[in-house]
């Protein structure tokens, strides 16, 4: 069996991280991989812990779920207590330290970075804290290529959005480099 | 077909559903959105109107059963899809089209029950209901897709199906592959297999609806086109008029069960893997499968003789292909998220041959590789 990378986007619902787990997994098909997402959710439109699973994979993908995740993104405090704990050695964990201020002890590469208010502040809209989560995912990770997020994400966002799209991904991108450099030195 | 479609993409089971739908002719949908099924619903109401087709939202799952019966009826290809909650709601106009022979496709995204359940959460609770929910001594077909691109594929199959033998026929999904998203190519449409109904060879004053061809199967005449008879869920004659002459009514009976029992080398469809020298033969359908086939690799990766039998079609059900693994198998493991559904029919067909067991699960979730694995050792 090929070796499958397991990825689990976990936050609040109305955070986009369903819509962020099929971009990723968009990309991951660009790339030529073979992919699968679920998610699961409550009755609620916002509100309520949300959760996107994708597995990406060069060979056949059976079981569709996260067994033992290796990229785990937390953007609520529920959602990192309820997924950051117990990962294994290699695992990476991207918290959105605007919403988890008190992230799990004992994790070999976690990544505070604040997701939303880079949003919020940097772009003037919140709502575009998943693509930010996104760039910083994939420039920690390199879990799909760069230009396959890129074209992924823009064939999936509404017209005239495309711009601020892009320039959410990129920040996420450069905000995750900052910080590898941060941890490395 | 856009071109989009022959490529590889990222698609959802029930979007799957909807594109195999309109491959296979499906141009009428009426149905009562119900998660998990929603989907299926949504992408027709936006698609048919773009084919020539209608989509009609109707005040319930009763009416949106009557719905599709009526437009068949009149000739066009016609699809439902809803939950749990909706196809019991359905199960009387189910029996009149099995009844009245009106091809037609109930598309059933299980959820968590009984009743309204977990609507968001997968269960396989309705396998025996696809088989006996609406009344009476009656045939059933209902095929079980484990994979987005067998969505695709299954729902042609149901309406060819159903057209072919015009029967009511079942897609019995679960939420796992009804939501679930995957890397798919879809055939072109040049390449989809479509089957229509038979049409009648005769003038109007020379039908009778319900007599049958050589095969079993009447031709059908489109209402509308000429063709004036009666269409009842009561014993009718070939005319289609009322009866209680028990004669005719035993014929009817046994027509209705023949011209399916009579194809099953057609109908029925497994797939098997590593079962040639299985000592331990594991049970799955649906999202379940997907499961078992990760449990099975990893049990001959530790070098135990393990196979998995998945029924495609899981009504009618699979008895050859359990009744001949059984002569070799020690054991069955059923593996199901219900409280042994399937197992009772593997049992009926084992008939004490071998042992069976089952791993099952009612908290909606899905049944995990690991839980399938310890039964399979647990076995050993």
């Amino acid at each position: 069996m090929e070796k499958t990378t397991e990825l689990r986007l976990s936050g609040t619902g109305g955070q986009g991280l369903i819509l962020a787990g099929i971009i990723l997994a968009e990309a991951a098909i660009i790339d030529g991989f073979n992919t699968v997402q679920t998610q699961s959710y409550g009755p609620e439109a916002r509100g309520g812990a949300s959760k996107a699973e994708v597995l990406i994979s060069s060979g056949e993908i059976d079981y569709p779920k996260v067994t033992t995740p290796d990229v785990v993104l937390a953007m609520s405090q529920e959602a990192c207590d309820k997924y950051g704990r117990n990962l294994h050695q290699d695992a990476v964990l991207l918290v959105d330290s605007t919403f988890v201020t008190d992230p799990p002890p004992a994790v070999a590469k976690i990544y505070h970075l604040p997701l939303t208010r880079i949003a919020r502040e940097q772009l003037g809209k919140e709502m575009v804290a998943n693509v930010v989560a996104l760039g910083a995912l994939v420039g920690m990770t390199g879990v799909v290529s760069r230009d396959a997020l890129l074209q992924a994400l823009l064939a999936r966002v509404p017209k005239g959005t495309e711009a601020l799209n892009q320039r959410a991904m990129t920040l996420g991108w450069e905000a995750a480099q900052a910080e590898r450099q941060r941890i490395i030195a | 077909m856009s071109q989009l479609v022959n490529m590889a993409r990222l698609m959802q089971g029930n979007e799957a559903v909807a594109e195999g739908a309109l491959a296979a002719g499906i141009r009428f949908f009426a149905g009562y959105p119900i998660t998990p099924s929603t989907e299926v619903a949504e992408i027709l109401a936006e698609r048919l109107p773009e084919v020539g087709g209608k989509f009609i939202q109707m005040e319930d799952e009763i009416a949106s059963m009557a719905a599709i019966i009526g437009a068949s009826l009149a000739g066009v290809k016609s699809l439902t899809a809803t939950s749990g909650p909706g196809f019991s709601l359905k199960q009387e106009n189910l029996g009149y089209a099995t009844m009245a022979e009106v091809p037609c496709v109930v598309v059933n995204v299980q959820r968590s029950g009984p009743s309204t359940g977990i609507p968001t959460a997968p269960a396989q609770g309705d396998v025996m209901q696809a088989r006996w929910g609406t009344h009476g001594d009656h045939p059933a077909i209902a095929l079980c897709p484990a994979s987005v691109a067998e969505c695709f594929d299954l729902t042609v199959r149901a309406v060819n199906f159903a057209e072919k033998y015009r029967t009511p026929v079942i897609l019995l999904m679960d939420e796992v592959i009804g939501h679930m998203r995957e890397r798919v190519v879809l055939p072109p449409a040049d390449q989809v297999m479509v089957v229509d109904r038979k049409k009648p060879a005769v003038g109007p004053d020379r039908y009778y609806a319900y007599r049958p061809d050589e095969d079993g199967v009447p031709p059908m005449a489109n209402f509308g086109e000429g063709y004036r008879y009666h269409v009842t869920g009561l014993v009718h004659d070939e005319a289609g008029n009322p009866s209680t002459n028990p004669k005719i009514a035993e014929q009817l009976i046994y027509r209705l069960h023949n011209k399916i029992d009579s194809r099953l080398d057609e109908i029925v469809a497994v797939e098997e893997m590593e079962t040639a020298d299985a000592e331990v033969v594991v049970v799955a359908y649906g999202g379940v499968a997907r499961s078992a086939r990760r449990a099975v690799k990893e049990a001959r990766q530790a070098g135990l003789p393990v196979g998995l039998i998945r029924p495609i079609t899981i009504w009618p059900f699979p008895e050859q292909a359990i009744h001949q693994l059984a002569d070799r198998a020690k054991r069955f493991v059923v593996a199901e998220m219900n409280l042994g559904q399937l197992r009772g029919e593997v049992e009926r067909v084992v008939k004490g041959r071998a042992m069976v067991t089952g791993v099952n699960r009612v908290d909606g979730e899905l049944v995990t590789p690991a839980e399938i694995l310890a039964a399979i050792k647990e076995v050993g």
